[in-house]
This record gives structure tokens, sequence and C-alpha cells, in this order.
């Protein structure tokens, strides 16, 4: 019996077979990735390289893992490629690795753009001891040395937010946000935004592009609301803060750390909380990781941790004006 | 009604959007951190031909423009006006300016483009994803280079001008997408 080929196998792609950067940025690139393995060699920090499949996806509501299927002798389940390595690592720290970094592909089932792809890579450490004033510190040593800048500025994200938009995001209502939004001609048209939603619309359109435009600046102690795995402490009687920071340069996000919540009951609520809100917002919802509760419950040391961009880091090393041109292929979808 | 998510946002295709039809010039996904992510776009108008800034949250769904995209040929443009022929019918239409826009470096007589009707009129055209044009001035070509690096600019027979390798020489026919306006190779004959 013949089978006609043409309705079985899709109409052949394009084939455009070159990298795209050239070989001397691949070999810049190289030369990055070892200099960045020796900055943690120096200082005692192991390097692991944990798992890129996982049976329990991140639950953050913005955040969609790609998903897969695996067929083996009697074993067919959904396997997620991880967005980060965060609960393999600290499941290595809660069994005593001490000070540990990951350099590796992570995958995000997400927009593509300038400075995003689906699958990028990732540099994500961890400190026992440090809380996230001291991990900035290292973060900003690391990025002294890769970027050759100077010291980093720090900004409380309040702090930001009344700089450029003269509002306190703390008791700011959704009507002000939104007035703020309108007044500088943001043209968004959706619906149903909640009140993080707004903030992150605002740091997003307004404040980002101008932060660390001369130096690197930290944006650190966010609204509570955006703790994701951070610590949480009561700052002031109006202000409840999560020990969160993240670092622009060139009007670029570039890392996202935390003091790390080590309570596996409120790390519970979170997952749970996270849940609900992708239930109430129609995403995939899916069983949650016991296996890093139970890291926690058995003793997570006090540490923090930070992931960075490794892709937007070499582009600013570089100089280049998107990820793409310092990666050897860019992933297109058809 | 036909819509689109966010997601599937990409250049060129239309939205429907107070009433008007637009189609997305650029797309950029915006997203802090932590927290919702934003898709803003730059789309024309393709009435008027004016472009505006909008910004949605990412995931969510955009009408689509009840917009007719008929494979067409390409005629001659006869200073003022291109125009095209349905090939099965030798209907024959003719686009302005404001709806042939940046098309215009890449058409070339014979060729097949898309174009997006509109109550029966042109708005906009799509030119093939590859087209072969001469290169009608470039800097001498330096012999024996064959390497990706470098290149030079090359003015093509259509006024688009391109990044095309050193070896490149007048006269000869080279293959672009259109989608980029990056050189892709030299043609074969």
């Amino acid at each position: 019996m013949s089978v006609n080929l043409s309705t079985l196998i899709p109409e052949s792609i394009e084939a455009d077979w070159m990298p795209s950067a050239s070989q001397e940025i691949l070999e810049k690139r190289a030369y990055f990735l070892r200099a960045i393995r020796e900055f943690f060699h120096v200082r005692n920090v192991m390097e692991v390289d944990t798992p890129n499949l996982t049976l329990a996806p991140v639950t953050d509501p913005h955040i969609e893992s790609l998903q897969t299927e695996i067929n083996g002798a009697g074993n067919s389940d959904t396997l997620y490629l991880t967005t980060s390595p965060e609960f393999y690592m600290k499941r290595l720290l809660a069994a005593g690795s001490g000070s540990i970094y990951q350099m590796g592909k992570v995958f995000r089932n997400d927009g593509q753009g300038k400075l995003h792809s689906p699958e990028f890579t990732m540099l994500e450490w961890y400190r026992p001891d440090f809380d996230h004033h001291a991990l900035m510190h290292e973060v900003d040593e690391l990025i002294q040395y890769l970027l050759k800048t100077e010291k980093a500025d720090r900004i409380t994200y309040r702090d930001a937010f009344e700089q450029y938009t003269g509002l306190n995001p703390f008791n700011v209502t959704t009507v002000q946000l939104q007035n703020c939004a309108k007044a500088n001609s943001i043209n968004l048209i959706s619906q149903n935004m909640e009140k993080d939603d707004w903030l992150a619309l605002l740091l997003t359109h307004l404040i980002e592009p101008q932060l660390g435009n001369i130096k690197p600046i930290f944006i650190y102690d966010f609204p509570a609301s955006q703790a994701a795995l951070a610590r949480v402490r009561i700052k002031d009687s109006d202000e409840v803060v999560a020990e969160r920071f993240e670092l622009y340069y060139r009007g670029i996000e570039l890392v996202n750390g935390y003091h790390e919540l080590s309570d596996s009951q409120e790390q519970r609520k979170r997952f749970e909380h996270d849940l609900q809100a992708r239930i109430n917002t129609g995403k995939p919802v899916f069983a949650y990781d016991e296996a890093v509760l139970n890291a926690l419950s058995a003793g997570l040391p006090d540490c923090a941790g930070v992931a960075a961009g490794v892709d937007r880091l070499f582009m600013l090393a570089e100089k280049l004006d998107n990820i793409h041109s310092g990666l050897s292929f860019t992933v297109k979808s058809r | 009604m036909a819509s689109y998510s966010t997601n599937e946002f990409k250049n060129g295709l239309k939205l429907m959007i107070d009433g008007d039809p637009y189609s997305i010039v650029e797309c950029d996904f915006v997203k802090p951190g932590k927290g919702q992510a934003f898709t803003r776009v730059k789309i024309r108008n393709l009435k008027t031909g004016r472009v505006v800034e909008r910004t949605y949250k990412s995931g969510e769904s955009v009408e689509a423009a009840d917009v007719m995209d008929t494979e067409m040929q390409y005629l001659y443009n006869d200073g003022e006006m291109w125009h095209f022929m349905e090939p099965k019918t030798y209907e024959q239409i003719a686009a302005d300016v404001t709806a042939i826009g940046d098309t215009k470096l890449w058409l070339k007589e014979q060729d097949m483009c898309e174009v997006t009707l509109w109550n029966d009129s042109p708005i906009a055209v799509v030119p093939p994803n590859f087209v072969v044009l001469e290169v009608t001035d470039t800097d001498p070509g330096v012999r024996g280079d064959t390497s990706g690096g470098g290149g030079k600019p090359a003015t093509l027979e259509t006024g688009a001008v391109v990044r095309v390798p050193l070896f490149i020489n007048i006269g000869e026919q080279v293959k672009v997408d259109t989608r980029s306006g990056e050189y892709v190779g030299r043609a074969k004959d």
C-alpha cells in the first residue's frame, strides 16, 4: 500500500541554517561563561546541575511552563521543563550543600521579544547566612566584574515609584494608578486589572526605561503582594515589604533575588494562593511541589538566592541591541 | 467572531480596533521580573496609514479584522498607482501609496503578493517572503572573500538597500528575506 507522504509530512521549513551570532561573538560568549564560573570558583561556591524536567512546575500565575509527555515502559506521565532551578536547588541546600550556583537553560511558554526567548540561560545562586542586602553586594561585584560598571545604586520600590510617578505604591488606589497611566499616554486596552497589574504596567512602561542609565540600580523591598518566594517583613505601620530585589541596568531587568522564605507552611499557603489565582484567570493548574515543602520542613538554612539572565548580561557586555544577536541560534516558531 | 490571542501577535496580523482595520507593524513583549506581562504593539490604521501604540495584558484576545487576503500578481506601477491582477479571473485592481507602504521596496513585476481587501478596496500589500532582485549598485567585490563576517550595503533594482557579503557584484541576482530585509543568498540561475 502506498502512502502519500505529502499528507503526512508538514511543509518543509525555510532552511536558514546560519548561526545568529558571528564567530567573534560566539568566542566572546565562551569567554564570558568561563569568567562567570571563575567568579564563583574563587568564592568557593559549588557548581551544580539539577534536572530540567520536573513533575511539579512553578505555580506563579504569571509564568507558564512548557509541558511534555514521557512514555517509558510502564511509565507515562506529564512532565514540565523547569522555568528556574529554584526548587531543586533548595532541596540541595536543605540537604547541606552549602553555597551553590547553577548556570543552564530554563524554559518558559511565553512571548518572544528583543529581551525574551522561550529558552534562555539562567545563572542562579544561593548563599547561606546572607540576607538580601549581603547578596545585593555580591551581585554588584559580579556585575562590576562582567560589565565594568560602577558600584550600583540602591532604591526601595516605594522611593522608585514616588520619584517617577509621584505615587506611594503601598497606599495608592487602582483608580490613581489608572489615571497615572492615562496621563502618561499608555494606551492600555485591557480590563480586569488588579492593583499589582497596574503597578506592573507603570513599572515596565514608566520606571524601568529610566533605571540605571549610568550605573546599575537595585530596587528592593517590594510590596508583600509581590513577594513570590521572598520573606515578608513589617517595615512600617502602612508598609509590609517582601525582602526581594531586582537589578536594572540601562533600563533592562537583569536579576531577581530573595531573602528566601524558609517556612514550609507559609510556602504551602503561597502555592495554594497561586493556584487559586490560576483558577480565577483560567490558567492551567497542577499539583505543587511537595518535595520542596518537605525540604523546607526539614530545614532550609537561612539564605538568600538570586537568578540572573545570562543572555541579557552578555548582550549588555557586548553592547548588542537584543539577546538573539548573542545566541548561537534563535529558536523560532512558525 | 474570529479573534487572536496576544500570543499569536506578529507583524502583519490584522486587528479590528474601534471599527477600523489595523495591521501590526511592531510587537514587543514587556514583562517585569515577576508579575503581569504586557504586549506592546505599534499598529497601522489601514485606512489612514497612521501608526499608533497600544498595550495589552499578555494572553488576552483581540478581534480579528474582517478583511480578505488574496494572492495577486503584481503587474506594474504607473507612477501613481500599483496594479495587481487576480490570476484566475484576470480582474485587476490598483493600490495607492498608503496601501503599498514600504512594500514598494520589494515589488518585482510578475511576483505573487498578498493583497488585503477591505470593502473590496486594497488597503495593504505583503510581498513574497523571499524575492530575487538585481544589484544595481554596490562597492566592488572582494575576490576570495567567502566568510560570513563583515558585509557592505547594496542597492537593488527596486531601490531597497540591503547588507550583502563582500563578494557580491553589480548585476548579480540576490535573494532577500522581505520580512527582515536581510540578504539570504545568491540567486541561482
